[in-house]
């Protein structure tokens, strides 16, 4: 009795049961993610890179070693999601008529609820963050962000999160409410078990980290442009990453917020969302897809300024259209508030209601248009390279497109009320994200990895990988469309109706053909290591580039630029490379820069072990873990002594350096 | 500056900064985020009043606005959330003026006033819970306690705040960075005080209107 009650305290709601040890799959997926966990334990034990990784990277506020590190969260995050998209697909393949299928529907819906937070939260966003992290500063000639620490706190949080995700599957279980968490099924009378709670905290934790993030970049992009360099001369992908941040930040305290609210529903017992005493649970609905439907576009516009960027490079000419373009970015950006009702137009609004949001949608439609046609101009009697970043645009204009005109569709009420909740949709937005998001992605790592690692991607591998996704995508995605048009609705355990069967067969033997990419994708990287001398790139410049990124080093110096560019002209450093500027080789300067600090682990280790606590009601660590949280914030703001000067005799070693290569290269 | 060097007529045009002149004003980059920051809180209160405002009628049988809220009560505690902003106002021009001892004096006066003004807040909600007037009542009251706390937790954090910038004023004086903070500090409390003229707006005298 008495141990019973000691072990409450100590361990919460957490017990031997907790442990899912009867599930097989969940066992052996336990097992294999240990012993590679183990293993690379082992190894940066055995080669003593603890001490290397905590200094140079872990604590690291350079822009560019976040950047690299939020795209390797996203990568390894995308084989987890994937995984769950494998299992769907084999169970939605097998599961008919008698056949069960091997997954039981509570497992099922963690697995479909799982794969769109973690293909969300933990793959595109860190994805998309990483790279404009990586980039942005560069192209915008600047050395660092507005705030380097917070950067690296954005960062640490947004891996908190992941690993809580990632703990749920061993540990308890996940949310079963789809990927936004609905009520009134993650109402705690409906879902008393800790599924939600490994949701919430999981997302606002990481939340908080893409807000800071955001508000980060925005800061960056307004006050650290190189001089010369106005709004309208500023490289079209810092414009779409401006405005996805902006976005970001009009809507992510509406998700803390919601999410807020039903914590508080959870824990304290209030009534915001509940089905009796009041509460409310559209209201939930209507406040995630605030966040939700401007969310698309905070990923997609910073995937169109890859494209725009990619285009403009390899076909040799300026952006076509340049301020219709920055023009068409801000406008989806304000529209995109205002779309938010379309996920719900059955609830019941009304016909102006739904007419209002209907129109609204479809509007959003010209300026992407508008888009589509400056690109193709832009390619119009260009010297087009086929490269494979110019591969990856091709492919998305083709995919993409066909998911705008299924997204205009449903944007139709009368079409909605038909189509809501079916296959037909979420082959839709996988259209959208995956040719929209997902492409640019592949496209913007093919780009920019000789600028970030010193060597070029291997192309035959890259092009394995292409093929895989592109025809993958089709073969995956093609048949869903087909099943949702005729009515077939979404999170699905099981079919009676056999004469569906094959369309599903169909979609598995796709999303193996995905898997291939997949592989492929992590074959190249490995490949191309291996092969890096051969891939090697002196010049700092391998695509003949038109942005600032390309003026230094592959990989950039600490402080990116030895001196600040000046800017003339839009595409500033092919401004420069035509008018012959000569890079200065002389008289360099002690350079000013921010200090690396341990403050971003700590602050992330003690606010996910605040989540933890919190999901399995172990309050004495909860509490522990907030006064450690404000300990530590305010202990490092005792800190003054947080930056230093890289002497100007280093930064003369590292020019001279450059310049020899430069010289043995031409 | 080099904007000005730019727009002079040049034979060459200058591709690199070498005199090393375009510095960043990293205080200027901080105000800008600690503004941006707060209009990202601002939508949380946002988010909270839009929430408040679909279930301000959901009673469920439970008390109506009329029926617990004390005006007087809130009146003295509006009172001295705006006296407090004024006696921050009055730290701030100290600052500029560069006397310490003014700035720490005005900091404490508004941190006692914010101090006061969360008391009288408890005191509140130790009355209503007492009547029976709980969160867990009715999604109004939900709602209102949400909204009220959120606001009194932002108020609570920024007398924590205070409390640090008096310790780091005692240690380093005036300093560049502690100046930067208290004008952070400055328009986080401000910014309380609106949301709470929207709170007392809203929530107190349009409830009691009811």
């Amino acid at each position: 009795m008495f141990t019973e009650s000691l072990a409450r305290t100590i361990f919460g709601r957490l017990t031997f049961e907790s442990f899912p040890l009867h599930e097989p799959i969940l066992l052996v997926t336990f097992i294999v993610v240990g012993l590679l966990g183990l293993g690379l334990v082992g190894v940066v034990t055995k080669y003593r890179l603890w001490g290397w990784l905590w200094r140079e990277w872990f604590t690291s506020i350079d822009h560019k070693k976040i950047g690299i590190m939020y795209m390797i969260l996203g990568i390894i995050m995308l084989l987890r999601g994937f995984s769950d998209a494998i299992m769907m697909r084999l169970q939605q393949a097998m599961a008919f008529g008698d056949n069960p299928g091997y997954l039981p529907p509570h497992h099922y819906d963690q697995v479909f609820s799982a794969h769109g937070t973690i293909m969300i939260f933990f793959v595109a966003i860190p994805l998309i963050v990483g790279l404009v992290n990586y980039i942005m500063p560069l192209q915008i000639g600047a050395r660092d962000v507005a705030f380097p620490f917070l950067n690296n706190l954005s960062f640490w949080l947004t891996v908190a999160g992941a690993l809580l995700v990632m703990i749920s599957l061993f540990v308890g279980e996940f949310s079963r409410g789809g990927w936004l968490n609905y009520v009134p099924v993650t109402n705690l009378q409906n879902s008393p078990d800790t599924g939600p709670d490994y949701y919430l905290w999981a997302l606002q934790i990481a939340g908080i980290g893409t807000t800071l993030s955001a508000i980060n970049m925005v800061t960056t992009i307004i006050k650290m442009r190189a001089p010369g360099m106005t709004m309208m001369k500023m490289p079209i992908f810092c414009w779409t990453a401006l405005c996805s941040n902006v976005l970001a930040i009009a809507i992510f305290p509406v998700l803390t917020g919601a999410f807020a609210l039903l914590m508080l529903d959870r824990y304290v017992g209030t009534n915001f969302f509940t089905n009796d005493l009041g509460g409310n649970p559209m209201m939930y609905w209507n406040l995630v897809w605030i966040w939700g439907h401007p969310e698309v576009y905070v990923l997609v516009l910073p995937a169109f300024g890859i494209y725009s960027e990619i285009t403009s490079t390899f076909t040799g000419k300026r952006l076509f259209g340049y301020s219709s373009m920055v023009y068409a970015t801000v406008v989806i950006t304000i529209l995109s508030y205002l779309v938010w009702l379309h996920h719900f137009f059955t609830m019941g609004s009304g016909a102006s209601v739904n007419s209002f949001f209907g129109i609204a949608t479809m509007v959003i439609s010209i300026p992407t248009g508008a888009k589509i046609f400056n690109w193709l101009f832009t390619m119009y009697r260009g010297r087009i390279r086929f490269e494979l970043p110019m591969m990856w645009v091709i492919a998305f204009m083709i995919t993409f497109v066909v998911g705008g005109m299924t997204g205009v569709l449903l944007a139709v009420p009368p079409a909605d009320f038909v189509l809501h909740n079916s296959l037909f949709l979420v082959a839709h937005f996988h259209n959208v994200i995956i040719g929209g998001v997902v492409f640019a992605l592949f496209a913007a790592m093919d780009y920019w990895f000789p600028k970030a690692f010193g060597f070029r991607l291997d192309p035959f591998w890259g092009k394995v990988t292409f093929w895989g996704w592109v025809v993958g995508y089709w073969v995956a995605w093609t048949p869903i469309y087909i099943v949702g048009l005729m009515g077939t609705t979404r999170r699905v355990n099981h079919f009676d109706d056999p004469s569906l069967q094959i369309y599903f067969v169909i979609a598995a033997i796709g999303a193996g053909i995905i898997l291939i990419g997949i592989l492929a994708f992590v074959i190249q990287i490995a490949v191309s290591i291996l092969n890096r001398e051969k891939l090697r790139d002196t010049t700092g410049d391998p695509w003949n580039g038109r942005t600032l990124e390309w003026s230094t080093s592959s990989p950039p110096p600490a402080y990116n630029f030895a001196f600040t560019p000046q800017v003339h002209d839009l595409d500033a450093w092919y401004d420069m490379k035509d008018r012959h500027a000569q890079r200065p080789t002389t008289g360099f300067k002690p350079i000013h820069m921010p200090r690396n600090t341990g403050a971003g682990v700590i602050l992330s280790g003690l606010a996910m072990a605040l989540g933890f606590a919190m999901i399995w009601y172990m309050w004495w660590l909860a509490i522990a873990a907030v006064a450690g949280l404000f300990v530590v914030a305010i202990v490092h703001t005792f800190n003054y002594n947080r930056d230093y000067f890289i002497p100007a005799d280093e930064v003369a070693q590292s020019e001279d350096a450059r310049t020899k290569l430069l010289a043995a290269g031409a | 500056m080099a904007a000005d060097a730019l727009t002079e007529p040049q034979a060459e045009p200058s591709f690199y900064d070498i005199e090393d002149s375009h510095h960043h004003e990293a205080g200027g980059s901080t105000l800008l985020g600690f503004w941006i920051y707060l209009m990202s809180d601002a939508l949380i209160f946002a988010t909270l009043f839009a929430t408040y405002g679909v279930l301000s009628s959901a009673y469920a049988g439970g008390p109506s606005p009329r029926e617990i809220f004390e005006l007087p009560l809130v009146a003295v505690n509006t009172a001295l959330l705006l006296t407090s902003s004024i006696t921050y106002g009055f730290a701030m021009i100290a600052m500029q003026e560069g006397k310490l001892r003014g700035t720490q004096l005005w900091l404490v006066v508004t941190g006692l006033l914010g101090i006061g003004f969360v008391g009288i807040e408890l005191y509140e909600f130790a009355n209503l819970i007492h009547e029976g007037a709980t969160p867990q009542t009715s999604a109004f009251l939900s709602a209102f306690f949400t909204l009220v706390a959120t606001h009194g937790l932002h108020v609570t954090f920024g007398i924590l705040w205070l409390g640090v910038m008096l310790v780091q004023l005692g240690q380093r004086g005036l300093h560049p960075e502690n100046q930067r903070r208290l004008m952070c500090l400055s328009m986080f409390w401000h910014f309380l005080d609106v949301v709470w003229i929207g709170v007392f707006t809203f929530v107190y005298l349009l409830g009691v209107l009811r």
